[in-house]
């Protein structure tokens, strides 16, 4: 082995000859190299960049901390779980496409529900006009979600729900589904994001003032511990704050933040860390600096494995395994020469991949025009075939491991993010700098400052700012037309005048009372939606005992 | 001479605020008074406050697909309040057919991705009538 000194100081003897005289005449492109996240690049890196200890800092697959990856095999036992986020229109067009996604080899469902459903209002509601089934999914009661699954087993496949402030009311319907379908709860497998937190900070579908809408994201995970073990009661994600413009820096570390905010909150009603920590999943962005993006998978899953061993005091490995779900980056998608976005997502997708991803959507090139049409939704699932299958990269275990720029970049994150955790911390914790505004004000100054480098040419986007060309918009766009809400307003009417009222208004009763007590709302929940209570019926009892929250 | 206002709106149950926060930065930035609504506005409360705050431009953004519904409905507000003297632009994911069926409905622009700022700046300054 060298000696790190005599690398050092050979590396100096570089720097000062022979790059000193290439520079004179090859200057180099830019005065300074950095990344979004303010990560100084350097000309070269060596192993003197990556003072680790092997054993310490990156250990073994499948073991603390966890920092190449959190099986034992990686791809080489499965494959990542395909899972295309889709939903739009009605339940009978997305239970459609579903069938179709499963028949084209996607191999997990991912629930899209539109605003309305998100925010707890019915397709009826004046607030709803004009949104629904436009983003998503219209859901108004249990008849939606049985048609959503209809022919789907759901005891055979894992589905994963974004979904938050009417976290349980969805996951109340699921179970009701499953249980006609006649899967007990103990079989479901999926996922809930039910991560408030970030609603607040960046993607704005809250209803609920802080302190119940906790609650409700506590009562959600244990009912899960207790009834559905193998689902993951939570999605902590970092998707949407990086959307909302943060550096990658700033996801790891405003995501963790609230990690650790929901482990507390848990920890504080008396259960054991190790009782519901591994059932904590979370959900990151795949963004455009390849290697950093890379070092940022492996950062957090090292941060949050440190995270839980030293601070919660958590015992089990699988309380300390940050498994995520990842999407490549909305926001880098162009309206502009929108096949462009092909290639985009295929190099974000691989990034995910070498990062060591549980599951992965990718995006569909018209994204920044409309939903996805069939054929890019199916382009989109074929890039990540083509990784799985061509690219041979799944037949290795991290396979960037070792590299001295990514091990550099991957201490860099960790750094980084673990400093901005502790003002978190200093300023009172997360919900604190939310009510400050805090941390909604460091991704908005991010987000301005890479705008302001996209119109400087800093950042050069292709299609956009530089090799731009005059073009046709294109054609084939997918419509979701006014005839879906009238039809959804329509079939909610029909159930409304057939359902048992008495029994509604007793659920609904039962619910409000329930609400006012600290006891686990999902059975009354539950029980709700049985009846036939409407999503928005059962949001309204939620509100009227909750009040509502007023953005500052 | 008075300062050009405008105001930013976010109609609708979107979250998605990225846009409007960057466009309201960039037009404080270009020199114009700017007013941020937050999330979550029906068309009446986007008039309303346009007419309180007295300002020349209304810009609204959008990217859910609700647009064809909302914005044509804050025009048609102005209208009935008597305040379509305001100038009514908009942006977020929104497909080229629409964009004719919008500027149809009285919106006088539409920016989509990657519109640099500097277009909506220029919109507005050609487009300002003035005392």
């Amino acid at each position: 082995m060298d000696d790190i000194r005599e690398i050092e100081k050979e590396k100096e003897r570089w720097e000062n000859t022979t790059v000193k005289k290439s520079i004179e005449k090859f200057p180099e492109r830019k005065d300074e190299f950095k990344t979004f996240s303010h990560i100084n690049i350097k000309r070269l890196y060596t192993p003197a960049d990556v003072q680790f200890s092997y054993l310490k800092d990156l250990g073994f697959p499948g073991e603390y901390p966890f920092t190449r990856g959190v099986q034992p095999t990686m791809y080489r036992g499965r494959l990542w779980t395909m899972r295309q986020y889709a939903g739009f229109g009605t339940a009978e067009d997305t239970n459609k496409r579903y069938h179709y996604l499963l028949k084209a080899g996607q191999t997990g469902l991912s629930v899209a529900f539109d605003l309305p459903t998100q925010i707890g209002y019915d397709s009826d509601h004046p607030m709803a006009e004009g949104e629904v089934g436009k983003c998503g999914v219209a859901i108004d009661t249990l008849k939606d979600m049985e048609i959503l699954f209809d022919g789907i087993p759901l005891d055979k496949v894992t589905t994963s729900m974004t979904i938050n402030s009417t976290c349980a009311i969805i996951l109340a319907m699921y179970i009701a589904v499953a249980e006609k379908q006649g899967v007990p709860q103990s079989e479901l497998k999926g996922t809930v994001q039910n991560d408030i937190l970030k609603e607040y900070i960046a993607r704005g579908t809250h209803i609920f003032p802080p302190e119940p809408s906790m609650r409700l994201v506590r009562d959600v995970i244990l009912y899960c511990k207790d009834n559905l073990p193998q689902w993951n009661s939570i999605s902590i994600s970092g998707y949407h704050i990086r959307e909302a413009g943060a550096t990658a820096i700033q996801e790891v570390a405003f995501t963790l933040a609230n990690g650790i905010t929901y482990v507390q909150k848990i920890v504080e009603s008396g259960v054991d860390v190790d009782e519901f920590a591994g059932r904590l999943s979370f959900f990151f962005n795949s963004h455009n600096n390849f290697l950093e993006e890379v070092a940022k998978f492996r950062a957090a899953r090292r941060l949050w494995a440190k995270i839980m061993k030293e601070r919660f005091k958590a015992k089990k490995p699988a309380s300390m395994m940050l498994r995520f779900h990842t999407q490549t980056a909305g926001c880098t998608l162009t309206a502009q020469q929108p096949d462009n976005n092909i290639v985009r997502v295929a190099m974000q997708a691989l990034a995910a991949v070498l990062g060591g991803t549980q599951s992965l959507h990718t995006n569909s090139r018209d994204e920044a025009l409309a939903l996805p049409t069939e054929d890019s939704a199916e382009i989109a699932l074929r890039t990540q075939q083509i990784i799985g299958y061509e690219s041979g990269v799944a037949d290795f275990i991290d396979p960037l491991g070792g590299s001295y720029v990514v091990e550099s970049l991957t201490d860099e994150i960790e750094r980084g993010a673990t400093e901005y955790i502790r003002k978190i911390e200093e300023m009172g914790g997360v919900m604190k700098a939310i009510e400050l505004g805090y941390i909604q004000k460091e991704i908005a100054d991010s987000a301005y400052e890479y705008q302001k480098a996209i119109e400087e040419k800093k950042y050069i986007v292709v299609g956009v700012n530089e090799f731009v060309k005059p073009e046709e918009p294109p054609k084939n766009i997918l419509k979701v037309d006014m005839g879906k809400e009238l039809y959804q307003k329509e079939k909610l009417r029909k159930i409304k005048e057939s359902r048992d009222i008495d029994r509604v208004k007793k659920s609904l009763e039962n619910l409000k009372s329930v609400a006012k007590t600290d006891e686990n709302l999902m059975p009354s929940i539950i029980e709700c939606v049985k009846s036939m209570a409407s999503l928005g019926e059962i949001s309204d009892a939620l509100r009227e005992v909750f009040g509502e929250y007023k953005e500052m | 001479m008075k300062k050009i206002r405008v105001l930013i709106a976010k109609p609708g149950l979107d979250g998605h605020d990225r846009g409007a926060k960057v466009i309201s930065r960039a037009l404080r930035d270009a020199g114009f008074e700017v007013i941020y609504t937050g999330i979550r506005q029906t068309p009446e409360q986007i008039v309303n406050t346009a007419i309180q705050e007295d300002v020349d431009f209304i810009g609204l953004s959008c990217l859910s697909g609700a647009h064809n519904t909302l914005f044509p409905k804050v025009v048609e507000l102005l209208k009935e309040k008597g305040a379509d003297d305001i100038i009514v632009f908009g942006g977020g994911v929104i497909p080229a057919e629409d964009i004719d069926f919008l500027k149809s409905k009285g919106i006088r622009a539409i920016f989509g991705p990657g519109t640099p700022t500097e277009e909506t700046i220029k919109f507005i300054k050609e487009n300002f009538k003035g005392e």
